[in-house]
């Protein structure tokens, strides 16, 4: 315990370190505030943004969000439906895999057009990016149950329904964290390029408006902030399996 | 085969406990002539099993030792009740059996219990598959922990036991909603020699304990004959019967009976009828 605090420790002595580095390098070599701004200029800049900040960091939390959630909503099903049914599977794998290979980027006008301009299209935006890894990683891991507890199962003529509860549905939550794990981090780039695409409001609309006005610090400011909201989201995650799968231990998180 | 039978009924003596006369004479399962194909995608239908007979005694120690791919666990599971025969009639107490019955307790070479649940929860797991009062069975489930020497283990998950505890544990978990059969699908194969035997040994004394007829899958000819009354050769391709030997060691058994003539008669016996068996289907 004492040693990982430690190691914490370290990490962020390191980051100081670094933060000082660049500070003097600014000031002593000269470097262009537009090119690259110092750290005591990012903090000067961001806190002028700091009024604003809440409605915009608010919007996109909920593109992350609503897009997270509704990314589970409609993949889970469909990763049920896959293992539980060849036909099924057969017609949803196809159009899945087309939806994947199309850079959601490219799909975004596309999306703006059909649902609208604001909140929703960043949510389903977000939600397209971020719904596959969960598809396809919780369909592999609801479909690798143990074949001799799968023999077992059937020697007490459970019903499926029961076995799904008590067996397949537990046996596939690390594989469904997993996935989640990297949903989050792709419904954090959604949300993000949807408020690039069409949005007055987010963080990344402020990245948007501040590299309009070359305010190159405000950008590093918004980048931090988001990266921030980007690891908060991921711990989220992180957090909700170590109470959800208490006997599952994965090696160690990144 | 009939003859094979009735020499076990009047060898066979089992510690202390003596069985009812006719419990020793009825059959508990009985497969006539069972044949299963298998579909497979490149070469049409497999026989995996060809004219399988088998009568099995009430309270029996049966094994049956095979090379792998004779088919021995498909004989495991159709008498199980999980996978139907092709062609054949299955008997369980003179019934056709035609689904799973909860009168089978199975345990594989894998544990495979459930990483999510405590011991005691895994060991309780057939009783919520089978929709029956868990309250009822907590305290049958801690006594037999601690009959297999897991007592105090009950609330740690398994994935902190040992290869060995955690098979202590499945044994548990066939048992607890007390079963007329075992049916064991090379259950120790996983595990190292020294535990191997520990467990046989402690097999034995639960078998002897609690009166199971148990059909026992290895391909170690050793395990077969020290556990067994029984031992039923099966040889690949179609998997069939070749050798059916009745045991006729003292109850109950130790481990330097290992060392005796009548043991080692025993296992070359056996041997003989899988290698014999192997020259005949090279020709």
């Amino acid at each position: 315990m004492i040693s990982r605090i430690g190691d914490k420790l370290q990490g962020l002595a390191f980051i100081l370190v670094g933060l000082v580095a660049w500070e003097v390098l600014c000031r002593v070599a000269n470097i262009p505030v537009w090119l690259l701004p110092s750290p005591t200029r990012i903090w000067q800049e961001t806190m002028v943004l700091a009024p604003v900040l809440p409605r915009h960091l608010l919007a996109t939390l909920i593109g992350i969000v609503g897009g997270f959630a509704l990314a589970v909503l409609v993949a889970l099903p469909l990763a049920i439906a896959i293992v539980y049914s060849p036909i099924m599977r057969r017609i949803i794998y196809p159009p899945l895999l087309m939806l994947q290979s199309v850079p959601k980027v490219a799909l975004a006008p596309l999306l703006l057009i059909w649902v609208g301009y604001g909140m929703s299209s960043n949510i389903v935006i977000a939600a397209t990016t971020a719904f596959f890894p969960i598809i396809i990683t919780t369909a592999s891991g609801l479909q690798s149950v143990d074949n001799d507890l799968l023999d077992l199962t059937r020697s007490f003529g459970s019903k499926a329904l029961k076995v799904f509860w008590k067996v397949r549905f537990p046996w596939a939550m690390p594989y469904f964290f997993s996935s989640l794990k990297v949903a989050v981090t792709f419904a954090v780039i959604g949300a993000v390029v949807a408020e690039f695409i069409g949005s007055d409001r987010g963080l990344g609309y402020l990245i948007l408006t501040s590299s309009g006005t070359m305010n190159t610090a405000a950008m590093f400011g918004v980048l931090v902030i988001l990266s921030i909201v980007g690891m908060a989201c991921f711990y989220a995650v992180v957090f909700a399996e170590r109470v959800l799968c208490p006997w599952y231990t994965p090696a160690e998180l990144a | 085969m009939r003859q094979t039978v009735s020499q076990i009924g009047t060898h066979r003596s089992r510690g202390e406990y003596i069985q009812p006369v006719q419990d020793m004479w009825s059959s508990i399962v009985k497969l006539n002539a069972v044949t299963k194909d298998y579909a497979t995608r490149s070469s049409g239908a497999v026989t995996a099993l060809k004219d399988i007979s088998i009568d099995i005694k009430d309270g029996e120690f049966v094994s049956i030792v095979g090379p792998s791919g004779c088919g021995k666990s498909t004989v495991l599971k159709i008498v199980g009740g999980i996978i139907p025969p092709t062609r054949g009639k299955v008997l369980f107490k003179e019934r056709p059996l035609i689904k799973p019955t909860s009168e089978m307790g199975m345990v594989f070479q894998k544990a495979v219990l459930l990483p999510w649940r405590s011991v005691l929860e895994n060991v309780l797991f057939p009783i919520e598959m089978l929709g029956l009062r868990v309250a009822d069975y907590e305290e049958k489930a801690r006594s037999l922990l601690k009959l297999v020497g897991l007592g105090g283990f009950e609330n740690v998950y398994p994935q902190e036991l040992s290869g060995g505890m955690q098979q202590r544990a499945s044994i548990c978990r066939a048992l607890v909603y007390d079963p007329a059969m075992l049916l064991m699908d090379e259950p120790f194969g996983a595990l190292d020699a020294l535990t191997r035997e520990e467990l046989a040994i402690e097999l034995l004394r639960i078998w002897d304990e609690r009166k199971k007829t148990v059909v026992f899958v290895t391909h170690s000819i050793t395990e077969a004959v020290f556990l067994s009354d029984r031992v039923i050769v099966m040889t690949p391709r179609p998997g069939r019967i070749v050798l059916d030997l009745p045991i006729d060691l003292p109850r109950p058994r130790t481990v330097d009976m290992e060392f005796s003539q009548q043991f080692k008669l025993y296992s070359e016996q056996v041997r003989e009828g899988i290698y014999s068996s192997k020259k005949e289907t090279a020709q």
